[in-house]
This record gives structure tokens, C-alpha cells and sequence, in this order.
């Protein structure tokens, strides 16, 4: 039916970082990641586990806690800084100096009146918090050696403090230390090594659990100060706690990479007589679990090896459903890549550095399954290294392949490209509306610019030759203050389109350059969005696997959508874990919708019948072994490709042939440090 | 290959006055494999150990009561169970000496049977069909007992059967003509019937035997006329109520055996295993028209396996108990071990068949009889076609002599005129249509030119072979007739056509071939593509001298021993490079090496060879295992020739036959020494191989990664 040449990329080293710490919001079911190169993400765990923010990292910003007050994010870094991050203009929105020297943990009281920073001095440090900013309050009584973890009583009396060798228990009010509670060594060699307690748990009933260093999970009664129970988990770090929210389960992180459970549970005789016992390991990563979340139905964790691990806790999910599967979130949910289709150019975005490429060639012809001769090999035209600390929030090439823009948090950077003689020139003189932006984009015909920025607005952009002059600023009216996550123009430059994370869609026209008609709103945040080239139909798909197709013109959805969602998506369909992060649409036909997640790529023919939900959802197979006269019988409208794995980008260039960009999570772990190491059989 | 051993008698018989009867009522077995029970047609019952051909005890009914039915052991109580005068049930324990002392009860109506199991209870089964356990009838010996046949109904054949889960009865009726079998169950108690499929009218069933495998009930049973059909009755029942109409009974023809004249009267077929089938009574194929014959065919290969001609009348009774066969005969009653290998294809056509040459015969037809007989039912589309070509054939060749009349000019006309004839035959008409009768015909060559010393006629013989449609079992003397008549080309035919030369014939075309002068062999028209294999083989000698007029002088060194060792160092080609047979003879060997064998049974026959014969046939196969390991020769030329597994075989074949001898024999020193070399060096490398295996194994699991690269460009296609 379609047959494509098919660029296949590897060659873009995307490499994620570690994951440094996490905090759940309980209230809002968002989950706030920090990684090693100071970036943040948010994920919504209500919608799917889109991961709906990113704030990009900076130099020398790398949060080592997190901690949510409501609905403001705090972290705190070794830099001995404490931030408080803009979550609608995914930016640090200010850094306090806590001037105790490198912070190793901050913790907030259950009453969401005070933060409390652990610092390296020996100090805690509580900050009152207010209304737009935090301010320092006092010390606490300072005492040798770092405090490495913090945890509150949820009373807000108490503070509990993982430090060297030893926790202590501070009086929030008096400051005093009132408790001592020493912490063995290792056994062995270790035993000259002092033991760091990592994190640290303070429940309600004046329990604490602490994980230390040498690889025990320690109960004390902190009442009396005495040590109830030791686990010994590992041989290596226990380096990350977290408990759930009613007290009945706690999770522990180790160097090996494995979770353990432990669970408040009545041995036998009645149920006062309930102690900690150890339940369930999972073993999901390879390298050290640095980060841990108990929400309420699964334990989250992270660490070196990047990715972020859902893990459904069998007893608070019904089985063999969909919230029962483990989930891998390795890559992110938005495009790295921008491809210019018409010159065939590759823009890769790194934190530090943006990458452009230009593809290979080949003129020979295959039949399906061939590798064709490479006649020209793909080459690297530029790297531009970015400006300043900030990372790279946004970047885009312009379909002709004449203009690049990247954006940081902090600036916009506008550049013209002479491809032939592989020239960069940079835009000196920009609009002064144009400081920053969190999505870029270029009209097809590379004569516009759109940049998101601040409350879900677009700033129009005009290009010429050689220079850009500011035209417009659409702004929706209904004045959400998300972010655009998602900008997309149509062919022929007459419509725009953006989704912001309140699940908003605006279309706008561009002719007479105001807002044409919202999208009715859907529950699911929106992960792509594209307008179809000849019939302006709006297609978008959610987070929860739903597809819409919206007609611009008649302002509703249509017909084919209402089919679809009568009909229902095939359960196969919405059982994937990783959104749709593009769509684009063949000009060859227009019944072709090509959209893409990371394990596939399908092509939706919208004049076949949609699959019922017992045919088979993936039939490649199926439909090759048959002869050309059954197909038509067998085949529907999902046609779906799982030839290449991990996408990060597939296209379709203007020669209608295919890229795809693969980063096979293979390469991604082939280049982790070596894990700890573990003895295994005769090794 | 299975086989029959010798025999022995267990007892004498005194058969009735005419003969018609061998005075044996029944076997049975006892306490284990080497005990049985039998019991005579009158009164008496003998317990028999059989290895030692010795009865240990008899019992004997009081003088005007008869045994009606043969007596079995309760396995259970260690009493053995009789019937007299068909009411008296007689139960009474070995160390019972008189049996009137022994316990007794009388039922109210005729019972047909006793049939005990191991470990299970006895059933009755009464001439009416009903049937009872025998401690329940025991309880109530007068109960009543219900009518299961019609009136004119009566049992044949009776047999329990024991499934993993229960027992079972099974027997079979005659009601006018008309055959049923009757099946059993017990808890809860129903009661199967079925209609056996009409044969011609008036046939019966001789014989029926019963096996169980994997929840069905394999019935065999033989008809008059030869043929032999196989039901398969299903254990499970299949919920018809009782008094249902009877079900028809599927059957299919085992094997269609030749019957000589008339129909068979005393015949009896005995189920072996699931591939064999023991038959009494019945001619030998191959040994004119006497029915005393005891043989064993593969039912899935229709071969003959085994035939041993038994003494005096055969009547028609046969038993098999735990690899023995019990068979009253003439004035004796023999036992006859058996053994029946688990047969394949590979051993029926023989392991060591080529790959290549099974692929062509697969082309032309197996001979089978299936097709022989039943070629109507086989395949009807195919018969339409050959049907019209023989009508036009037919009507062509009107004056030219039948199949029937051939036979008969074979017996007395001349060599010429049976050449033209058969010749004739054989051009006129398509081989598939002719098949079976060129088995008939051949056998009637062979034995013609057997009994007259001065009939033989190698070029229709070896035409006939040439079709392929002849085997050995088909006329067994051939290959000996050829061997006599010194007929080498048709051996080396014989030899590459045949499926299933016996171990014994092979052994002595082996010894024939290599004690033949080689002067003589070169004499021989030999088939062309097998000699220009050997001429390559030998064409890598470079001693010119040795090859001529294709006659090495070396192999008459070997045969006169060792004196010659040293000249033979001078020369430049060391002695294991030189052919020590020559070309013809090299070509009859290789004929023998690629026959199929089954080394149990080829290993005693390859003890007759003589030492020489042996040194020098182990020459030959050293020459070859070097000519294939160094030149990396084997069937590079696509011709037929002997692989190396099939040489390595033979080698330790005949090592194993005679290594004893061979390691007294001076002149075998240094090929021996040179053999242990080889294997020395062969277990060093599988050794080394063996280390690696694992690595390899895991190589080749691994999937076929295929180096995408950091770049390609690639076609896909979808649907």
C-alpha cells in the first residue's frame, strides 16, 4: 500500500541524565523530578504520566532535594542555594543564598509554614515562607559534621537529622537538640569509614527510619531515642526513603538498584503488636536508585541510569489492568528533533549545544527490506554551542533550512544559515518582545517565526532576507497562565495552533491574525497536534491515547472523529505507555495520518475501516504473508511499524521519504558508568 | 529388523483324531513373564516355567467333567480360576493338590470366560454376554443372569483389556453372517456395540487380537482370504444408551497377505506391537504354497520382518506373552522368543541411505501394498487415467501374451523366448500399472534359474531391478542368485535398488566381493557413474606404476603381506594413499558400504570374514577416510558414494567384529596402529570441540543482528 525510503538516523547521541531527587505531590498528583544537569520535570501522574513541564537545568544548578509546598516547588543544591521554580513560565522564578555552605536537604513541615534546609555547616536553617518569596528565620542548634537528611514530625514540633554517624532529633521551637541517636558502622573494612544516613523518615506515632550508608534500614522509637529494629538491605548505600502517605509502607533505595518494601504490619497476636517487616524488593534499575516517591498506588523511583521507573504496588491496584503495568519512562515526551523537510536537515537539541545535520542520499531504488547504497553519507554542518548557563529550553530550524532559533530561559538566539557555503550568521538586531520562549516554530514557507512565551501567548515573528521584525502577539482570550507545550502552523500559513497544559487549544487565524475558535476541551493534555494541509482539519491526540480531528472550518469535530469515538479506540491502542509525540500527514494521500510514539510508527488511513477490538491491532505481519487479493480483507486503518525502536523523531521530508531517528536505549546504557559491583555466581 | 529365535517345545500335544483341533484350550500368564498356564481341551491345567521348559504342577479335573474354558490366574489372590462343564466355577491355589477338593460353585447360566488381569478382579463373561465380577458372582452364585445377545448370537472371541483406569471386556459375535464386537465398561456398566464391516459373504474372522494405546482399543483381526484389518475402538464411550442400534466400525486394511490357494483355514494374527503384527498359518511369500509358517510383517512398512516354517499342521492358535510367542504345532508345542526393535523409517530403509537416492525413489513409487491391491481405493483419480491407457493398450497389443501367461512360459519356455517376452512386457507397459505383478514375475525368474542350472537371464533381471519396484522381501533368492551366477553388475543393482537386504545377504556380497580375485572383478561391466568415482578416488595416486591397465599391483602386496613394508617406504606415496583394491572391486565395495544395515544384526555375520579379508577391507576403508579427510573429496561430484560416517561406521564395525583376531595378526600391526592414530586424533579434536560447543550453541542463538549502523537509508513497505 505505501511503500517509503526510510532515512534511518542513529547518530543522535541524545543522552539523559540522572535522576538527582523527587517529590510527589500528593494533592495534585504531579511528580517533580530533578535531574543531574539542574533540569526539573513535571509529570502529571493524574493524565498518564505525561510528563507535562520541563524546565531546563543550568550550569552549576543541580537541585540535590526537592520539596513541594502546595502548589510552589522548592528545591535546594549543592551550590548552598534554595529556588523556588515558576512553574507557568518554566523558569527559576528566585534563588535564595542560605549561607550554610552546600545544601544537602530541605524539607517543608506539614503545615506549609516553614522550610527547613539542612546545610553542610552542621546548621538547620528554617525559612518562613510568604507569600512570593521565603525568608530566613533562624538556625537551629549547629552541630558538627553536615547535615546530609531532614525530615519533619508531622506535628511540626520535631525535626529529625540524618547526619554522620549519628541522627538527631531538634526541638522546631527551641532549637535544642534533644535526641542523639547513633548510628552503627559497617562491619569490616567500613568500620573505619564514618556512616552517613542518607534520608531519613519521621511518622507520626515518633517512629523514625533511617537508610544509611552501610546498607541498613534502621527503626528507632524517637521518643525514648533508642534503635527498635535493623534491616540489613544491601551491601552497598541505602540512599533514598520514602514513605507512604498513611505511614503503612515505606520504600528504600539502593546502590544495587533495587527497591525494598517495608510494611507496618501485625506479626500475629493483635493488632497493637504491629511492627516493620520486610516485604517486597523490585529490582528495576541497574545503577543507584537516588530518588524515591510512595504515592498511593506505586512506588517511583530513579537514579543513575535515567530512567524513571512506576512501579503499581500489586496490592492497591486491580490486577491486569492498565494501572497494574510497570512503567519505563526513559525518553521525554516532546521532540528533540526538528527536521527542515524541504532541505532535509536534521536540528538535534542537546542541553549544551545544538547539532545540524544533513542527511545522506541515495539514488538507488529497493524493493521493502532492502538497505539501500548510501551515495552520500549524512555530515554534521553545525554545532553551535550555546550562550550563557542556561540550557537550551526550545529549538527549530526553519523548513528551508535558512533559519535556526534556539531560546534559553534567559535568551532568544536567531541565526541565518547560508547552507551552501555552511555559514551562521547571527540576528543581531531582535524584537525586544523576543527575550525567551518556550516553543518555537517556523512557518512553512520560512517567512514567519512563532514564539509561545509568557500566559499562553504567541509572538508573530516576520522574516526577510536578513533580518526579523515583530508583527503580532495572539493572545487567547481565555487567560490561562500555562505554558504552550505544543505550537503547530498549517501549510499554508493560514492557521496556528497551540495546546498549553491546561488542556487548552486555540487555533488562530492568521490572515487576519486573531483567535479563530478554542477546542472544546478535553480532560487529557494534548501531545500532539497538527492541521491537515488540504482540509484544515485540526488532529490532535492526548495523553490517555485519544485522537480528535477537529474541523477548523466547520468548527466541530468531525465526522471521521465521531466515528472514532463511537467506535473506540482498539484496546491494544490505548494500552501503549508512551505518547504520540508528533503527527505529520502525507501529501501523497490525504487520508494518511502518520503519527509516532517511541516504540512505533503508524500510519492511519482514514478511508479504512476502523479495527474492532478483537481484530488484531498489529497485522503488518499478517497482511504480508497474504496475497495482494485477501488484503484489502484483513487490513484497517491502524497500520503500525515496529521496525524501528525508541523513536525520538520520524518525518516525512518533501521527497516523501521517511526519517526516522532511533536511540536505542541500549546505546543510552552503554555509556552509564559502571554500576556498583555485585557479586554474581563466580565472579 | 525384528526376528524370530530358535524355538523350543514346551510340551507334547495329543491333537484329536483328525487333527482338527491341537488339544491346547488356552495360555495364560502367571505370577510373571517366564510362568504360564495352560490348559488342554479336556481336563487337565499345567503350570510352566518357561525357560526351563518344565512343568511345575497340574491339576486334572475328575474323569466326565471337561474344562470349557481356559484357566487364569488371580493375581490378586494367587488362586488360579477354571470353568468345568460350563457352570462349575473351580477356584484352588497351587499348593492344592486334588482339584475335586477344591472350592466350587455353580452358576445359573453358561459362562463363555474367566478373564483375570494383574492386580485386578476376574470377570465372568457368560455365553449370554452378560458379565459379572467374579467376587460379586461368588457372593450369589445363583443369581440370575439377563440375556445381552439375540438368540441366535454367540460369541467368537473374547479378550480383557486394561487401560490406565479401568479394565475392560471386549468380545465379538456372530449372529448369521453378521459380526459384532462388544465393548464393556465397567462403573458404571455399559455396554458398546458395534458392526464390523462385511467382508466378502461368508467370511468370518479367523482371528482377533486387542492392544491398548493411548485411550483406544487397536483391534486387529484376520480374515480368510489373507487380509488383515486394523479397528480403532475408542475407550471412552461415546453415550449411547443401551440397546442402541450398533454402530458401524470403522476399519482399515493392515495388510493383504498372500494365501496361497484357497482360503486359510487355521490362521491366526497376533498384534506385536504397534508396527508388527505376528501371522500363523499363512504361505511364506517366498516358500511356494505351505501355510506352516510363522512370520512377522510391519504393518506400516507392509515388509516381511521375520519367517520361521513351523513342523507338522498349524492350528491356527497363537499366543503372545512378554517377547515370546506360544504356538501348538504338529505333535508340539513350541515357544518362540521374538524381539521386534522399534521400528523407523530410517531402519526399514536402512540408516545409512543416502539422502540423494532416498529423494529419487521418493519419486518413483515404494512398493506397497496398499497400492498393489487397493490401488482403486488409493487413489481413484490416478486409476481413471491408467485404466484408459491400458484399454488402448490393451486393444493394441491384443496378441501379445498376458501377465498370467508369461508366468506360465516362464516355468519351461527357453532363455530367448522368456528374455523376448518379458522384454516385450515390460516396454508395452507403464511400470506403475505393471507393479504387482514384476514381483511375481521376478520370483518366478529366480526360481526357475535357481531349480535349472542352465536358466538365467541377467539382462531381465536387471531390468526388472532397474524399475525399482522391486524390493528383497519381494523375492529374497535374488541377490543369492546373482551372487552364484556371479552376476556382479546385478548385485551392485540389487545392492543400490533395494530398501531391505537382509544383514546376512549383505555380508555375503561383502565377502564374495572382497575375496574375489581382482583380475576377475575388472571383467565386470560395472554401472559407469559408480567407476568414475572410483577413478577419481584413485586418480589422486601418484604412483603411475600402480594404475596399470586400473590394476595396482599393491593390492596383491597386501594380500601376500608384509614382506613388501620396506619397498613400499622407498616410494615416494606412503602405502595408506594407495588403493589396495582395484577399481571394479573398490566399486563393489562402496556398493556394500552404502547399503543400510542394523549393526546388531550385521555384526555376528561380519565375525564369518577372514582375517585377511578383513585387513584388507580395512585397507580399503583407511583409504578412503584419508582420500575424504585430505582431499575434502566426499560428493563434491554430485555422484553416489559412500559418506564418511558410513566409512567411520564400517571401520568400527569391523574392529568390533574382530579385534581380537586383528590384534594377534602381525600384518594388521601397523594399520592398526595407524587406525589408533586417527582416533587419537579425533578424540583430541572433539574434545577441543567439545570445550567450545557451549560458545557455539550460544552463536547461534543469538540473533542475527544485522549492523545497522549510525546510518542507512532502507525501503519499508506497508499494508
Amino acid at each position: 500500500m505505501a511503500e517509503f525510503k526510510v532515512h534511518r538516523v542513529r547518530f543522535f547521541d541524545y543522552m539523559p541524565t540522572a535522576i538527582r531527587a523527587m517529590a510527589f505531590n500528593h494533592r495534585t498528583e504531579r511528580l517533580a523530578v530533578a535531574r543531574a544537569d539542574g533540569a526539573l520535570e513535571i509529570f502529571n501522574f493524574a493524565d498518564n504520566y505525561f510528563q507535562e513541564k520541563v524546565i531546563p537545568g543550568q550550569d552549576g544548578r543541580a537541585a540535590e532535594a526537592l520539596c513541594w509546598l502546595g502548589q510552589r516547588l522548592f528545591s535546594a543544591g549543592l551550590n548552598g542555594e534554595i529556588t523556588e521554580y515558576d512553574l507557568e513560565n518554566l523558569r527559576p522564578r528566585y534563588t535564595v543564598e542560605a549561607y550554610g555552605g552546600p545544601i544537602w536537604s530541605i524539607s517543608s513541615n506539614s503545615q506549609g509554614t516553614l522550610l527547613a534546609v539542612g546545610c553542610e555547616d552542621g546548621t538547620v536553617k528554617i525559612f518562613e515562607i510568604l507569600e512570593d518569596r521565603i525568608q530566613f528565620q533562624r538556625n537551629l542548634d549547629r552541630q558538627k559534621g553536615r547535615i546530609i537528611s531532614l525530615c519533619w514530625h508531622p506535628s511540626g514540633t520535631l525535626i529529625a537529622a540524618g547526619m554522620m554517624d549519628m541522627i538527631k532529633i531538634f526541638d522546631a521551637e527551641s532549637g535544642r537538640a534533644t535526641h542523639r541517636l547513633l548510628v552503627e558502622r559497617g562491619v569490616g573494612a567500613s568500620k573505619s569509614r564514618e556512616v552517613v544516613v542518607w534520608s531519613i523518615v519521621f511518622l507520626s506515632d515518633h517512629t523514625i527510619i533511617s537508610g544509611d550508608s552501610a546498607g541498613k534500614v534502621q527503626v528507632w522509637d524517637g521518643l525514648t531515642g533508642t534503635l527498635v529494629r535493623t534491616h540489613l538491605v544491601t551491601k552497598w548505600d541505602v540512599l533514598a526513603l520514602s514513605s507512604s502517605q498513611d505511614e503503612s509502607s515505606v520504600v528504600a533505595g539502593t546502590s544495587e538498584g533495587t527497591v525494598v518494601q517495608f510494611q507496618f504490619l501485625s506479626s500475629n497476636v493483635g493488632p497493637q503488636d504491629k511492627e516493620w517487616v520486610r516485604t517486597r524488593t523490585f529490582k528495576n534499575h541497574s545503577h543507584d536508585v537516588r530518588a524515591l516517591a510512595h504515592t498511593d498506588t506505586a512506588v517511583v523511583s530513579g537514579g543513575m541510569d535515567t530512567q524513571l521507573v512506576v512501579r503499581p504496588l500489586l496490592d492497591k491496584v486491580e490486577k491486569n489492568t492498565q494501572e497494574s503495568a510497570m512503567r519505563k519512562i526513559a525518553f521525554p515526551h516532546r521532540s528533540l528533533v526538528c527536521c527542515a523537510k524541504k532541505a532535509g536537515l536534521l536540528l538535534f537539541q542537546f542541553p549544551d549545544h545544538l547539532e545540524l545535520w544533513r542527511l545522506g542520499e541515495s539514488n538507488g531504488h529497493g524493493s521493502p527490506g532492502d538497505s539501500l547504497p548510501v551515495k552520500r553519507k549524512p555530515e554534521k554542518l553545525i554545532q553551535l554551542k550555546r550562550k550563557g548557563e542556561d540550557h537550551i529550553s526550545c529549538s527549530a530550524v526553519s523548513p528551508c533550512g535558512g533559519w535556526l532559533a534556539y531560546s534559553t530561559v534567559s535568551s532568544f538566539r536567531l541565526y541565518r544559515l547560508q547552507n551552501n557555503t555552511i555559514s551562521v550568521t547571527k540576528v543581531s538586531r531582535l524584537p525586544k518582545d523576543l527575550r525567551s520562549a518556550q516553543q518555537l516554530c517556523f512557518s512553512s514557507d520560512s517567512t514567519k517565526l512563532f514564539a509561545s512565551s509568557c500566559r499562553s501567548s504567541v509572538l508573530v515573528v516576520d522574516l526577510n532576507q536578513s533580518d526579523c521584525k515583530y508583527l503580532h502577539t495572539l493572545r487567547p482570550k481565555s487567560g490561562s497562565s500555562q505554558p504552550v507545550h505544543l505550537l503547530c502552523v498549517s501549510e499554508d500559513g493560514k492557521w496556528l495552533a497551540t495546546a498549553n497544559t491546561d488542556c487548552l487549544i486555540h487555533v488562530f487565524n492568521l490572515d487576519k491574525l486573531k483567535l479563530h475558535c478554542t477546542v472544546p476541551v478535553y480532560s487529557s493534555c494534548p501531545t500532539a497536534i497538527a492541521i491537515h494541509p488540504t482540509n484544515s482539519n485540526l488532529v490532535v491526540v492526548h495523553a490517555d491515547q485519544q485522537i480528535f480531528e477537529y474541523s477548523l472550518v466547520q468548527k466541530e469535530y468531525t465526522e471521521w472523529s465521531r466515528k472514532l469515538q463511537k467506535r473506540g479506540l482498539h484496546p491494544l491502542w490505548m494500552e501503549r505507555d508512551t505518547p504520540i509525540t508528533h503527527i505529520a500527514f502525507n501529501p501523497k494521500n490525504p487520508a494518511h495520518i502518520i503519527l509516532h510514539d517511541t516504540f512505533m510508527f503508524c500510519i492511519i488511513d482514514q478511508n479504512l475501516p476502523l479495527p474492532e477490538a478483537k481484530t488484531p491491532l498489529y497485522n503488518q505481519m499478517t497482511l504480508r504473508s497474504l496475497p495482494e487479493s485477501e488484503r484489502i480483507m484483513h487490513s484497517h486503518a491502524f497500520k503500525i511499524c515496529k521496525h524501528f525502536q525508541h523513536l525520538l523523531c520520524v518525518r516525512l521530508l518533501e521527497d516523501h521519504s521517511l526519517v526516522v531517528v532511533e536511540r536505542p536505549l541500549l546505546d543510552i546504557q552503554s555509556q552509564l558508568p559502571a554500576p556498583v559491583r555485585q557479586k554474581k555466581f563466580a565472579t | 529388523m525384528a526376528a524370530l529365535y530358535e524355538g523350543y517345545t514346551l510340551c507334547g500335544l495329543t491333537p484329536s483324531q483328525n487333527l482338527s483341533n491341537s488339544g491346547i484350550q488356552g495360555v495364560e500368564p502367571e505370577r510373571d513373564s517366564d510362568h504360564v498356564v495352560v490348559t488342554d481341551s479336556r481336563r487337565s491345567v499345567t503350570l510352566f516355567k518357561v525357560s526351563d521348559q518344565k512343568s511345575l504342577s497340574s491339576w486334572t479335573v475328575k474323569q466326565g467333567q471337561t474344562l470349557t474354558c481356559s484357566a487364569v490366574y488371580n493375581s490378586k489372590t494367587k488362586e488360579y480360576v477354571a470353568v468345568s462343564d460350563s457352570k462349575v466355577i473351580r477356584i484352588w491355589k497351587e499348593e492344592d493338590i486334588h482339584l475335586d477338593k477344591a472350592f466350587k460353585a455353580t452358576v445359573s447360566s453358561d459362562i463363555w470366560r474367566v478373564h483375570s488381569a494383574a492386580e485386578l478382579e476376574p470377570v465372568v463373561l457368560f455365553q449370554t454376554g452378560a458379565v459379572r465380577f467374579l467376587d460379586s458372582l461368588l457372593s450369589a452364585p445363583k443369581q440370575p443372569i439377563e440375556d445381552v445377545l439375540a438368540q441366535e448370537e454367540a460369541i467368537r472371541w473374547s479378550t480383557n483389556v486394561v487401560t490406565e483406569s479401568q479394565q475392560l471386556v471386549i468380545f465379538t459375535t456372530e449372529q448369521k453372517g453378521d459380526n459384532f464386537l462388544y465393548l464393556q465398561r465397567f462403573n458404571p456398566n455399559t455396554l458398546q456395540k458395534y458392526r464390523l464391516e462385511g467382508e466378502e459373504p461368508g467370511l468370518s474372522p479367523l482371528s482377533f487380537s486387542a492392544s491398548y494405546k493411548d485411550k483406544h482399543i487397536r483391534l486387529v483381526y484376520l480374515y480368510p482370504n489373507g487380509h488383515v484389518y486394523q479397528s480403532i475402538v475408542p475407550v471412552r464411550g461415546l453415550g449411547a444408551d443401551e440397546g442402541a442400534p450398533a454402530l458401524p466400525l470403522p476399519r482399515s486394511l493392515l495388510l493383504a497377505l498372500p494365501v496361497g490357494e484357497g482360503l486359510l483355514e487355521a490362521a491366526s494374527a497376533q498384534v506385536l506391537d504397534e508396527a508388527h503384527v505376528a501371522v500363523v498359518g499363512l504361505p511364506h511369500p517366498s516358500a511356494g504354497a505351505g501355510k506352516d509358517f510363522l512370520c512377522i510383517w510391519n504393518t506400516n512398512f507392509q515388509t516381511l520382518q521375520a519367517g520361521k516354517e513351523m513342523k507338522g499342521k498349524i492350528y491356527g492358535q497363537l499366543w503372545g506373552y512378554s517377547n515370546k510367542l506360544f504356538i501348538p504345532h504338529g505333535k508340539s508345542f513350541s515357544v518362540i522368543p521374538y524381539e521386534c526393535p522399534k521400528s523407523s523409517l530410517a531402519s526399514a530403509l536402512g540408516k545409512l541411505r543416502q539422502t540423494k537416492t532416498e529423494e529419487s525413489k521418493a519419486s518413483t513409487s515404494v512398493p506397497s501394498w496398499n497400492n498393489i491391491l487397493h490401488e482403486d481405493k488409493a487413489n481413484p483419480s490416478k486409476t481413471v487415467e491408467t485404466r484408459k491407457t491400458r484399454t488402448t493398450r490393451k486393444s493394441q497389443s491384443a496378441p501379445s501374451l498376458t501377465n498370467d501367461q508369461i508366468m506360465e512360459l516362464i516355468k519351461t519356455a527357453s532363455v530367448a523366448e522368456v528374455q523376448k517376452e518379458v522384454e516385450g512386457l515390460l516396454s508395452r507397459t507403464d511400470v506403475q500399472d505393471l507393479q504387482p505383478s514384476l514381483g511375481q514375475l521376478a520370483a518366478a525368474l529366480v526360481s526357475r534359474s535357481l531349480g535349472e542350472e542352465a536358466f538365467y537371464t541377467p539382462s531381465i533381471l536387471a531390468q526388472l531391478v532397474q524399475t525399482r519396484c522391486l524390493c528383497h522381501s519381494m523375492c529374497p533368492d535374488l541377490v543369492l542368485l546373482a551372487l552364484e551366477k556371479k552376476d556382479y553388475f546385478l548385485c551392485q543393482l540389487c545392492l543400490q535398488f533395494f530398501p531391505d537386504i537382509p544383514e546376512a545377504v549383505t555380508c555375503a556380497c561383502l565377502k564374495t566381493f572382497i575375496s574375489m580375485p581382482d583380475s576377475d572383478a575388472e571383467k565386470v561391466n560395472l554401472e559407469p557413474e559408480s567407476i568414475s568415482l572410483m577413478e577419481t578416488l584413485m586418480a589422486g595416486e601418484r604412483d603411475p606404476v600402480g594404475l596399470q591397465n586400473g590394476f595396482s599391483p599393491a593390492t596383491n602386496d597386501m594380500d601376500q603381506a608384509g614382506g613388501t613394508e620396506a619397498e613400499k617406504k622407498e616410494t615416494t606415496t606412503p602405502p595408506e594413499h594407495i588403493c589396495p583394491v582395484g577399481l571394479h572391486k573398490g566399486v563393489l565395495l562402496n556398493e556394500v558400504l552404502m547399503t543400510a544395515y542394523s549393526d546388531f544384526f550385521l555384526l555376528p555375520h561380519l565375525k564369518d570374514l577372514s582375517p585377511q579379508h578383513v585387513v584388507l577391507f580395512l585397507r580399503y576403508l583407511q583409504f578412503l577416510y584419508l582420500k575424504y579427510s585430505q582431499d575434502a573429496f566426499p560428493q563434491m561430484h554430485g555422484l553416489r558414494s559412500p559418506t564418511l560416517t558410513q566409512i567411520m561406521d564400517w571401520v568400527c564395525l569391523l574392529l568390533d567384529a574382530h579385534f581380537t583376531v586383528l590384534a594377534m595378526t602381525p600384518e594388521a600391526k601397523g594399520l592398526l596402529h595407524n587406525l589408533h592414530t586417527f582416533v587419537k586424533s579425533q578424540v583430541r579434536l572433539f574434545s577441543e570441540l567439545g570445550k567450545i560447543e557451549g560458545s557455539l550453541h550460544e552463536l547461534n542463538k543469538m540473533k542475527v543482528n544485522k549492523d545497522i549502523g549510525q546510518y542507512s537509508i532502507e525501503v519499508i513497505e506497508l499494508f
